[in-house]
C-alpha cells in the first residue's frame, strides 16, 4: 500500500482515527432536526390514504380551529404563486402540492403550520379531505395496456410510456444470438427498494423577510446544486441565488435518498416566505419510507449467449422500468438509464445490446441511485446472474468460468462493447484472492458430500467492475451544471489550514480523508488540516456526494489545489534559499536544495514567509482553489464469495461465510474503506434477502414503517471479511478510484448466486431478489423435496 | 399538565409537561440535549436509546411523566470529568461509527450491556444491539467497539479489585 | 407519529387504579410499560381520553415458587425474567421465549402482564402460558379471581378481563421431575413477531411416556390457540419420531393462520409443523430423555 508520510503528517495510506468522531460519540453532532431558531414553527403534512384519487374537497376549518395552528396550505394556494410544481432533475414535472389529483399513497396533499410539533400533528388529523378515488396503476407491465388511464396528460402524453433508451449494436447482438452455441435467458427483478437511512429528511425553511434572504438548513447530499434548484424554481417570487444560503450540517445517511428536492422542502420554504418566520419540517419514519424516493424497481430480460465451452460472446438485456408518477431519478442529464450500459461487466466479448423503456405508475417518484453510481447494482446483478446461469448451463464451475472470460490486465484501457473506456483493472487475482481466503476448492467437495444426503449449501460468486466518478464535463451534467467538483485551501500564517470542498460528507469521513490528501501534498499534518463543507455561502461550488464521485472528483480537486500551493512554495524557497527552483527537490513537508540536504525551508517556514517575506511582485498569502474535470470516470471492481446453509425444512438461510475482495486502487485511509466495505455489504445484504417496498393492488404501500421494511441488525448481518488488490487509477492524481458503493453492489448478486447454488442441482436457475425463507421453501415444495401440510 | 421530576445525567429537573410529552421530546425540546435522536417512531432502531434508572429503553416509546421521579442519563451524561466513557473511546478506535447518527443510542445500549455482561462474546454483542440499527457500518466495527471498551473495563476493575 | 392528548393517571395502589377504570370504564387504558400501548397510541390507532399507568403500583414485581405453583407478578418486566436463575434453570420454556421478545431495551420496560393482558395472538407469552397450564389472577372491585389461562383468550384482542379488572398475577403449576421445555419461534428478523413460533412442555413418567404435554402456538390463529389433539395424542405415549411427526402435522391442520407479510398459510403451517416437532424434541432433551 501507497504510504511514504510519517505517523505525524499522517497522508495516504494510514489509518488515520476520525476526527469527526469526538463530537459524534458525545451527542455534540449537529442534524437538522437539532437546529431551533427563534420563533420557528412546525410544518406537518397531510398526505393521501389513496394511490390515485381526486380531491374533491379539503376543510381546514376544524385544524384551524386548534390554538395554535396558523395556515393550513394546500395546493391551491402554492398555484398563486405558481409554486404547486417543480422539475425533477430528469426534466419531468412533480406537484410540490397537488390542486386536483394524488397520484400515489402518501403523497403530499396539504401542510399544516403550527406554534409546535404537537399541535401540527393534531392539525393534520383534524383536515378533512374528500376524495373520489380512482383504479390505480400498480402493475408496470400493465401500465401500457389499451384502456389504461393515462396518468401524465398534462405533459402531452396519450400513454404512460416515458421513455425508450438503448445502447450498443441491435443487428449485431441480435445475429449473433441468432447463431450462438448456447444462449442463456432469465427474467430478472431488482425490487423497488428504500435507502431508509437512520435519520429521515427534513429541513428548516428560514425567511427574512426585511433582507429577503433565506437560509434553508437542511439534510442534502448536494447543498450546492440545491441553492441553484431553489433560485430557479422561486426567483419568480424573488429569491435571488445570492441571498440563498443552503447549510447541511451533520448528516444522518443519505445514501442517495438525500440528493432530490422534495415537496416538503418546498411548502416549508413557502410556508416561510408567506409566514415570515422559520418553519420546521422533519419527516417521520412511515412518510419517509413510504413517500421519498424509491430506488432500483427494473424487471430485465437478460439473455448471455456463448460458446458450448464457455467463451461469452454477446449480452442482450431489454428493461422494464418503473418510475412511478414522475421521473424523478437522480442522474446525469444524458443518462436516463444511468450508467446502465456497465452490464457488460469484468468479461471481454464482442457485442452487446440494451434497451430501456420507462413507465408511469400510481406510485412515488424515484429512482434515485441508492449507494450505487447510477443503476450499477442493477446491471451487476443482470451480468452476474447470468455467468452463473451460463455456467450451470454449460456444466462449468462458475469461478473457473468467470477467470476464463475476464478482461485481462494489458487489455486496459478496455473499450467495452457498450461505449466505456474501462481505466484499469487486474481481475483474476481479486477472485483468486477471495477464492484462497474462503477455501474454494473444499468447499465444493464439501457441498458434494452434503447434497448426497439432502443437505443444502451454496456458493455464490460475484466478480464486479463498478464505474463511478461523475464525470467528465464533456458528457456528465446536472441540470445542465457540468460535474466537476471543487477544492478550496488556505493556509495560515502559522501553517494551519482549512479546506472546503462542495461535497458534502454522510458519514463517509472526509473531515479526515481530505485533510490526509492534503497533508500527503504539502506535508502539513492531518490533524492541523480543519475540513469544512456543506455552507454555501463558504464553499466552493460542487455538484456533492454521490455516486462514489468525492475521491474521484473533489479529492483530486484537493490534490490538485495543494500542488499549486506546492508550485508556489517552490517559488518561495527558491527565494528564501536563493538558489534556482530547478535546483530544489521536495520530500514531503520541505523543500531542499539539490546536495545539500541540510539547506532547506520547511512547508511552515515557506507558508509563514508567503505573509511575511514574500518575493517582490508575488500574490501574497498561501490559498489555492481548484475545480477538478475529471478526465475519464473510474473502475472499482472486486470479487466476493459468499457461503449459505439452508434449513431444508423451513428454507432458512444462514450466511456461513463472506469474503469480500475490493480493488479501489491506491487507499487513502484503510480503516475507512473497509469501514466503507462492511457497511456496504450489509446494504447489500438488505434487498439480497430481506428488503423490499411491497405495495397490494390498490397501490397502498404495506409495509412502510421499520416494523415490516426489514432492515438487518447485527444478527442478521453476518461478520464480514475484507481484503483487498490495488490497481491504482492511471488519471487521478492521487491514483484512487472510490469504493463507496462497491460493496452495496457487488452482495447481492454474490447472495443469489449462493442461495441460487444450493437448490440448482433441483433445476432452479434463478430466484429474484430478496431471497426469503418463504419464497426458497415455496420451491422445496415445488420440487418435491418437503411436502406442504 | 403534570409536573414532573426526573434526574437527567444527575440534575433534577423539575417541570410541567403535558401527559402525552414524549421522553426523547422532552430530553431533545424541552432540555435541548439533541444528541438523542429519533429514527423510526416504532421502537424499531434504537437512535432515541437512553439509560432509564440504569437501564436503556426506547425514549421515543416512553411518556415523559412514565420518567417522574426517575433517573435518565444522555450520551451527554456519560462523559465523567472529561473522561470519555470506554465505549465512547471505543467507537473511536475501532471506526464503529459512520455518520452518527444512530452512536448516541448504540453506545447507550452497550452501556446497559456491558454493566450486565462485562465479558460478552461476538454473538451475545450482536443479539445485544439488535434493537439498535445501524445502516452505515455493517455492525463488524460495533462489535469491535464494544469488546474494546470490555477490555478496558475489565482492565480497570482489576487494580480496583487488587487494592481491596 | 405524535399521540391524541390524554389525561395520566398514576395510582399507587391497586384500589385506587380499579377505582379510575370503574370511574372511566372504556375511556380508560391500562398502561404497564406502555410498549404495547403507546406504539398505538403514537399511530392514534388507539386514542384513549385516560391513561392508567400501574407501573407505580407497589408488590407486583415478583418471580417466585410457593404452594406448588411458579408466580409472576403482573408487572414484573420481561428483563426479570430473562435475568432469573429460577426461570433459567428450572423454566428453560420462558426463557426461550422471553429472550426471543423484542429487543433487549424493549424487554427492559415491558411487562410479562402487559404482554399477556394485551391479548394479541402475535404476542410470544400467551402460547408459553399455555403450553405450561398457567392461570392469571384478575383483581376487580370485588377481589380476585384467578382465571385458567384456557378461559382468558377470548378472541381476537379480547380476554375475559372485565373492563374493571387488571391483571396482577400469572400462576404456573410447579413441573414435576423429568419435566423440560422449550420455544422456538421463526421470525423474518431478529425481534419480529414471530412468522409462526410453537411452545412446548411436557413431563415424562417413570417409565418414560410423556405423562403431560402443554403445546401453544403462537400467531397462527386470531386469539392465541393450544395444539389440543396433538396433546391428546401424545399424552401417556412413548414419544417415538412417528408420533412426534403425526402431532405436529396435526397442529400445523388444525391452526388457522392469515396470510401476510410474514408468510402464506402453507408456508405458516409448514413452519408449525417443522417447530412443534423439533420444539418437542428440544423439550424431550432437556427433559432428560
Amino acid at each position: 500500500m501507497f504510504c511514504n508520510t510519517s505517523k505525524e503528517i499522517g497522508g495516504m495510506g494510514h489509518s488515520l482515527k476520525r476526527k469527526e468522531d469526538a463530537r459524534f460519540t458525545q451527542g455534540k453532532g449537529h442534524y437538522v432536526d437539532d437546529v431551533k431558531l427563534p420563533g420557528m414553527l412546525y410544518m406537518d403534512i397531510v398526505r393521501s390514504p389513496y394511490a390515485y384519487a381526486k380531491i374533491l374537497n379539503i376543510d381546514a376549518s376544524k385544524a384551524l380551529e386548534i390554538p395554535g395552528v396558523l395556515a393550513v396550505i394546500t395546493g391551491r394556494d402554492l398555484e398563486k404563486y405558481n409554486l404547486h410544481w417543480m422539475p425533477t432533475l430528469m426534466s419531468d414535472t412533480q406537484m410540490v402540492l397537488p390542486t386536483d389529483t394524488v397520484m400515489y399513497y402518501a403523497q403530499e396533499v396539504c401542510a399544516v403550520i403550527a406554534t409546535e410539533r404537537y399541535i401540527a400533528a393534531d392539525g393534520v388529523a383534524a383536515v378533512e379531505v374528500e376524495y373520489e378515488p380512482m383504479k390505480a396503476i400498480v402493475d408496470a407491465h400493465k401500465a401500457l395496456d389499451p384502456g389504461m388511464p393515462v396518468l401524465r396528460p398534462d405533459k402531452g402524453k396519450t400513454d404512460n410510456h416515458i421513455w425508450h433508451w438503448e445502447a450498443g449494436d441491435r443487428e449485431a447482438t441480435d445475429k449473433l444470438f441468432a447463431n450462438a452455441e448456447v444462449v442463456v435467458k432469465e427474467q430478472v427483478y431488482i425490487p423497488r427498494i428504500h435507502v431508509a437511512s437512520i435519520e429521515t429528511c427534513g429541513c428548516v425553511a428560514d425567511f427574512d423577510p426585511v433582507e429577503a434572504h433565506l437560509t434553508m438548513y437542511m439534510t442534502t447530499q448536494a447543498p450546492h446544486a440545491i441553492r441553484t434548484v431553489i433560485a430557479l424554481v422561486a426567483g419568480h417570487v424573488g429569491l435571488s441565488e445570492e441571498k440563498v444560503r443552503v447549510i447541511a450540517s451533520d448528516i444522518g445517511g443519505g445514501f442517495g435518498g438525500k440528493v432530490p428536492v422534495y415537496p416538503g422542502y418546498v411548502i416549508a420554504i413557502a410556508a416561510s416566505v408567506l409566514i415570515g418566520k422559520p418553519v420546521k419540517w422533519i419527516e417521520d419514519r412511515m412518510e419517509n419510507l413510504q413517500a421519498d424516493s424509491f430506488a432500483r424497481d427494473y424487471d430485465m430480460t437478460c439473455e448471455l449467449a456463448a460458446t458450448k465451452d464457455g467463451k461469452i460472446q454477446g449480452l442482450r438485456i431489454k428493461t422494464l422500468a418503473d418510475h412511478g408518477y414522475t421521473d424523478a431519478a437522480a442522474n446525469p442529464s444524458k443518462y436516463p438509464a444511468g450508467m446502465f450500459s456497465i452490464c457488460t461487466g469484468s468479461y471481454d466479448y464482442g457485442v452487446a445490446f440494451t434497451e430501456m423503456d420507462a413507465v408511469y405508475t400510481n406510485k412515488p417518484p424515484g429512482g434515485v441511485a441508492y449507494r450505487c453510481s447510477f443503476r450499477v447494482t442493477e446491471a451487476v446483478h443482470a451480468i452476474e446472474r447470468m455467468v452463473d446461469r451460463l455456467a450451470l448451463e454449460i456444466g462449468k464451475d462458475s469461478a473457473q468460468l468467470r477467470m476464463e472470460n475476464f478482461i485481462k490486465k494489458e487489455q486496459f484501457p478496455y473499450h467495452s462493447p457498450l461505449g466505456w473506456e474501462y481505466d484499469s483493472g487486474d481481475y483474476g487475482p481479486a477472485l483468486q484472492m477471495a477464492m484462497d481466503i474462503v477455501g474454494y476448492d473444499e468447499l465444493r467437495k464439501e457441498q458434494a458430500e452434503k447434497r448426497k444426503n439432502g443437505q443444502l449449501m451454496g456458493i455464490g460468486i460475484c466478480s464486479f467492475t463498478e464505474v463511478v466518478g461523475a464525470g467528465p464535463s464533456k458528457d456528465f451534467d446536472i441540470l445542465g451544471i457540468k460535474m466537476f467538483d471543487s477544492a478550496e485551501i488556505r493556509v495560515h500564517p502559522t501553517g494551519k489550514a482549512i479546506a472546503r470542498f462542495g461535497t458534502k460528507s454522510q458519514g463517509q469521513g472526509h473531515e479526515t480523508t481530505y485533510a490526509q490528501i492534503i497533508a500527503q501534498e504539502l506535508g502539513i499534518p492531518a490533524e492541523h488540516i480543519h475540513i469544512e463543507e456543506g455552507d454555501t455561502d463558504t464553499a466552493p461550488y460542487g455538484l456533492g456526494t454521490y455516486a462514489s464521485r468525492s475521491t474521484p472528483t473533489a479529492g483530486a480537486a484537493a490534490a490538485v489545489a495543494a500542488r499549486k500551493l506546492r508550485d508556489k512554495a517552490r517559488k518561495i524557497a527558491a527565494y528564501l534559499l536563493e538558489v534556482s527552483e530547478e535546483d530544489l527537490e521536495w520530500e514531503v513537508g520541505k523543500f531542499f536544495v539539490k546536495g545539500a540536504p541540510e539547506k532547506s525551508k520547511t512547508i511552515q517556514e515557506l507558508v509563514f514567509a508567503s505573509y511575511t517575506n514574500h518575493p517582490q511582485g508575488m500574490e501574497a498569502g498561501f490559498e489555492a482553489t481548484h475545480y477538478y474535470d475529471p478526465p475519464n470516470l473510474t473502475f472499482p471492481f472486486g470479487s466476493y464469495i459468499c457461503v449459505v446453509d439452508i434449513d431444508p425444512e423451513t428454507g432458512s438461510i444462514k450466511i456461513r461465510r463472506f469474503v469480500a475482495i475490493d480493488d479501489c486502487g491506491n487507499i487513502i485511509n484503510p480503516m475507512i474503506v473497509q469501514g466503507q466495505i462492511h457497511g456496504g455489504l450489509t446494504q447489500g445484504l438488505a434487498p439480497a434477502m430481506f428488503e423490499e417496498l411491497i405495495y397490494d393492488e390498490d397501490g397502498n404501500m404495506l409495509n412502510g414503517s421499520f416494523m415490516d421494511y426489514l432492515v438487518p441488525t447485527a444478527v442478521e448481518s453476518p461478520s464480514w471479511e475484507t481484503g483487498h488488490t490495488i490497481t491504482p487509477c492511471p488519471h487521478h492524481p492521487i491514483g484512487a478510484k472510490g469504493v463507496g458503493e462497491s460493496p452495496t453492489v457487488g452482495a447481492p448478486p454474490a447472495i443469489a448466486n449462493a442461495i441460487i447454488d444450493a437448490l440448482s442441482h433441483l433445476g432452479v436457475t434463478h430466484i429474484d431478489i430478496p431471497i426469503t425463507p418463504q419464497k426458497v421453501w415455496n420451491i422445496l415444495v415445488e420440487k418435491g423435496v418437503i411436502e406442504a401440510v | 399538565m403534570a409536573n414532573i421530576t426526573v434526574h437527567i445525567n444527575g440534575v433534577p429537573q423539575t417541570l410541567d409537561v403535558e401527559p402525552r410529552l414524549l421522553l426523547v421530546h422532552l430530553i431533545r425540546e424541552n432540555l435541548n440535549l439533541t444528541g438523542t435522536h429519533v429514527g423510526c417512531d416504532t421502537s424499531s432502531c434504537g437512535a432515541c436509546t437512553v439509560l432509564m434508572d440504569g437501564r436503556s429503553v426506547k425514549s421515543c416509546t416512553v411518556y415523559a411523566v412514565q420518567a417522574n421521579g426517575k433517573e435518565v442519563t444522555t450520551i451527554e451524561g456519560l462523559a465523567h470529568a472529561g473522561q470519555l466513557h470506554p465505549l465512547q473511546e471505543g467507537f473511536k478506535e475501532e471506526h464503529g461509527l459512520q455518520c452518527g447518527f444512530c452512536t448516541p443510542g448504540m453506545i447507550m445500549r452497550c452501556v446497559d450491556l456491558l454493566e450486565r455482561n462485562p465479558n460478552p462474546t461476538e454473538e451475545e454483542i450482536r443479539w445485544g444491539i439488535s434493537g439498535n440499527l445501524c445502516r452505515c457500518t455493517g455492525y463488524n466495527n460495533i462489535v469491535k467497539a464494544v469488546e474494546y471498551a470490555a477490555q478496558k473495563m475489565q482492565a480497570a476493575e482489576v487494580p480496583a479489585e487488587t487494592v481491596a | 407519529m405524535i399521540p391524541q392528548a390524554f389525561h395520566y393517571e398514576a395510582p399507587t395502589n391497586l384500589e385506587g387504579a380499579i377505582a379510575l377504570l370503574q370511574k372511566y370504564g372504556s375511556d380508560a387504558k391500562i398502561m404497564s410499560g406502555g410498549h404495547s400501548l403507546i406504539p398505538m397510541m403514537k399511530l392514534r390507532l388507539a386514542t384513549p381520553e385516560h391513561v392508567i399507568d400501574i407501573s407505580g403500583i407497589q408488590g407486583l414485581e415478583y418471580i417466585h415458587e410457593e404452594g406448588g405453583a411458579l408466580k409472576i407478578g403482573a408487572l414484573t418486566k420481561e428483563v426479570a425474567l430473562e435475568e432469573s436463575s429460577l426461570i433459567n434453570d428450572k423454566y428453560p420454556l420462558i426463557a426461550d421465549a422471553t429472550k426471543m421478545i423484542a429487543d433487549p431495551s424493549v424487554r427492559n420496560l415491558a411487562t410479562v402482564g402487559g404482554n399477556l393482558a394485551h391479548g394479541d395472538a402475535a404476542n410470544d407469552h400467551p402460547a408459553v402460558m399455555l403450553a405450561l397450564r398457567a392461570s392469571v389472577v384478575a383483581a376487580g372491585p370485588n377481589g380476585d379471581r384467578e382465571i385458567p389461562i384456557d378461559d382468558f383468550f377470548l378472541g381476537f384482542f379480547t380476554t375475559a378481563l372485565e373492563a374493571d379488572e387488571i391483571l396482577t398475577e400469572i400462576r404456573i403449576p410447579i413441573p414435576p421431575a423429568h419435566s423440560g421445555g422449550a420455544y422456538l419461534k421463526m421470525e423474518r428478523k431478529v425481534g419480529d413477531y414471530a412468522t409462526a413460533a410453537t411452545a412446548v412442555q411436557l413431563s415424562l413418567d417413570a417409565d418414560g411416556k410423556c405423562a403431560q404435554i402443554g403445546i401453544g402456538l403462537t400467531n397462527v390463529s386470531a386469539a392465541p390457540m393450544r395444539a389440543s389433539r396433538s396433546e391428546d395424542l401424545l399424552r401417556g405415549q412413548v414419544l417415538t419420531e412417528e408420533l412426534i411427526q403425526e402431532a405436529a402435522k396435526m397442529a400445523a391442520q388444525d391452526c388457522d393462520p392469515n396470510p401476510d407479510l410474514r408468510g402464506s398459510i402453507a408456508y405458516k403451517r409448514s413452519i408449525v409443523k417443522t417447530y412443534t416437532a423439533r420444539a418437542i424434541h428440544k423439550a424431550l432433551e432437556r427433559a432428560g430423555a
